[in-house]
């Protein structure tokens, strides 16, 4: 029997959403191994754990440990008590989502705890008593399977892969110790425009290509994202023209995601492209080349002219959203 | 300044990937290896930085199989002073083995600042860099997309979901390199002459136990083939229509 520690994330005292798949994904891996669920909240103090009914995604406990520092993501103070809560736990995996944060978090932990780390997994179960990892490997062109042959492993679940049910149980908060150790000082942040969402959470994502002929035309993009409530993409080709940042490239040297729906505009699906987005649930393509390759793998596909094409798509989505 | 960039060698990023007869891993006959790309703005930025110093030594250190030399050799002929082969046949699945043998390599070496990309375009763990510095017990950013370094001190940018950070540290510190953060060269005819003339010291890595297994590995499922409606916005309403009904993504 060992239990699972889920780390959560805040931001501005908010749970952000994957704190609630990490807790749901831990909730099935500790019945797996006939354990409990402890889900740790990091934060400066005044964060409502208990609103966030963390106990109808599967935490047994919802241990919350308060510094001053916490209010922004603090990598040796976080790293210092997710390894601090773990060694004095008994656990046999610690889950942390594999967002900005956790990706730089989880290898920490993963070090000073001695444990083996499985990275942005799509899948995680026990199998002979040991955690078992999918994870998409060169940018989902491959899948490997892992095994960690360790009595406590570190996973960080890639945002949007697990999809949280409800497990009623108590989610009793209590306190656990924060370690405010630091190198390195986290500075105030520069916020990009307020609600936009980044590429690799959003569950609607809109991607453009060079076929949008030049940047002042990613207004166009903008546009039906806002109508989705997504967030916009790129490729590769116009990061590199300089047309948008590299925040929202997708692709095997961007970002890979995972959402919902995807709909990529004016981009032909050169291979890197496609490994960065073929695991979203649905795909739309708008390109006027019939031949090119995102046909391949869109779900949905229009020819033509997305100068006519968007305009329409955006007006006609706002329409079907709003009724 | 002394700084050490910890490199690795990929396939190429337009591979096609095929899986090799064993299972779990792939047929690497016919494919190109390349370095890592975010490894290129790590030396980049490693040799900008030496040469803004007035001086110093740039080493490229690689974990591998020998034809992990032929990496080494791009950041020499790039300009990095020397290199270190860390042999392994394999790269291990377990990244804290690896940073494990990397940090054994880095720990008496008196650098000032080691740099790594971001991740590796192949395993995507976006994890040796900052397990080597916890190893190592030295402050370290990850994913810089911008950096000032002044009198022992630096100040760097790292993006996070819908904004950016601002991250303060002390040398030595381990930074990995977001793209955006320099220019990587080309390297000139003349460097690379010159890297075949500089030396590579080759050993074995001390990876320790491994204890992270790949069980299998297999293409993703095939997505069933989609269908073109149609051509021009007039096909727009039907799109919605089954994005709402069929797809039931609206």
């Amino acid at each position: 029997m060992a239990n699972v520690l889920a780390v959560t994330e805040q931001r501005d005292g908010a749970l952000r959403k994957t704190s609630r798949e990490v807790v749901w994904a831990a909730r099935q891996l500790a019945d797996a191994m006939g354990g409990t669920v402890d889900a740790l909240v990091m934060a400066a103090s005044g964060v409502d754990a208990a609103g966030a009914k963390l106990g109808e995604v599967g935490a047994d406990r919802v241990l919350v440990a308060e510094d001053a520092s916490f209010a922004k993501y603090s990598p040796d103070g976080y790293a210092g008590t997710v390894a601090g809560v773990a060694k004095a736990g008994g656990y046999g995996a610690v889950l942390v989502a594999a967002t900005a944060a956790g990706k730089d978090l989880a290898p920490r932990i993963a070090a000073r705890l001695d444990a083996p780390l499985a990275s942005d997994v799509t899948g995680v179960g026990i199998e002979g008593g040991k955690v078992a990892a999918t994870r998409p490997v060169y940018a989902g062109k491959a899948i490997q399977q892992l095994r960690v042959d360790a009595p406590l492993a570190v996973v960080s679940l890639r945002p949007n892969a697990f999809a949280p049910g409800s497990a009623a149980k108590a989610g009793a908060v209590s306190k656990a110790t924060a370690v405010a150790a630091s190198r390195v000082t986290v500075r105030e942040g520069k916020a990009a425009e307020q609600g936009r969402l980044d590429v690799a959470e959003a569950s609607v994502v809109v991607s453009g290509g060079r076929g949008l002929k030049g940047p002042e035309h990613f207004a166009l993009i903008e546009g039906l994202a806002k109508a989705l409530g997504g967030a916009v993409g790129a490729s590769r080709a116009v990061v590199d023209a300089g047309w948008r940042p590299h925040a929202e490239q997708v692709g095997q040297t961007g970002k890979t995601v995972s959402p919902q729906l995807y709909v990529a505009v004016g981009i032909s699906g050169a291979i890197q492209h496609l490994a960065g987005m073929r695991t979203a649930k649905v795909i739309v393509a708008i390109n006027k080349d019939k031949d090119a390759p995102i046909f391949q793998v869109a779900d949905y596909g229009i020819v033509g002219d997305l100068f006519e094409i968007l305009p329409r798509l955006t007006e006609e989505i706002a329409k079907a959203r709003a009724g | 300044m002394r700084i050490a960039v910890c490199i690795k060698r990929v396939p190429d990023t337009e591979t096609r990937v095929r899986i090799a007869a064993d299972g779990v891993a792939m047929d690497e006959n016919g494919v190109k290896f390349i370095v890592g790309p975010y490894d290129e703005y790590a030396v980049e930025e490693a040799l900008q930085r030496r040469d803004k110093a007035g001086g110093g030594e740039v080493v490229a250190i690689a974990l591998g199989p020998d034809a992990a030399q032929e990496t080494i050799r791009s950041a020499l002929a790039m300009g990095a002073d020397r290199g270190v082969l860390l042999k392994a046949d394999r790269i291990p699945a377990d990244a804290l083995a690896v940073a494990k043998a990397l940090a054994a390599e880095l720990r008496d070496g008196g650098y000032d600042l080691v740099l790594f990309g971001k991740m590796a375009v192949d395993d995507y763990h976006h994890a040796v860099g900052p397990m080597t510095a916890e190893l190592l017990g030295l402050p370290c950013v990850t994913a810089v997309s911008k950096l000032e370094l002044e009198g022992g001190k630096g100040t760097a940018e790292r993006e996070i979901e819908g904004g950016m950070e601002v991250v303060e540290f002390a040398l030595p510190a381990v930074l990995t390199a977001e793209k955006g953060l320099n220019t990587p060269r080309y390297p000139a005819l003349k460097g690379i002459m010159a890297a075949k003339k500089k030396p590579i010291e080759v050993k074995p890595a001390a990876l320790g136990e491994t204890r992270v297994a790949v069980t299998a590995l297999g293409l993703p499922a095939e997505r069933k083939a989609g269908r073109i409606l149609g051509e021009g916005a007039e096909v727009v309403p039907e799109l919605v229509r089954l994005l709402r009904t069929e797809a039931k993504v609206l």
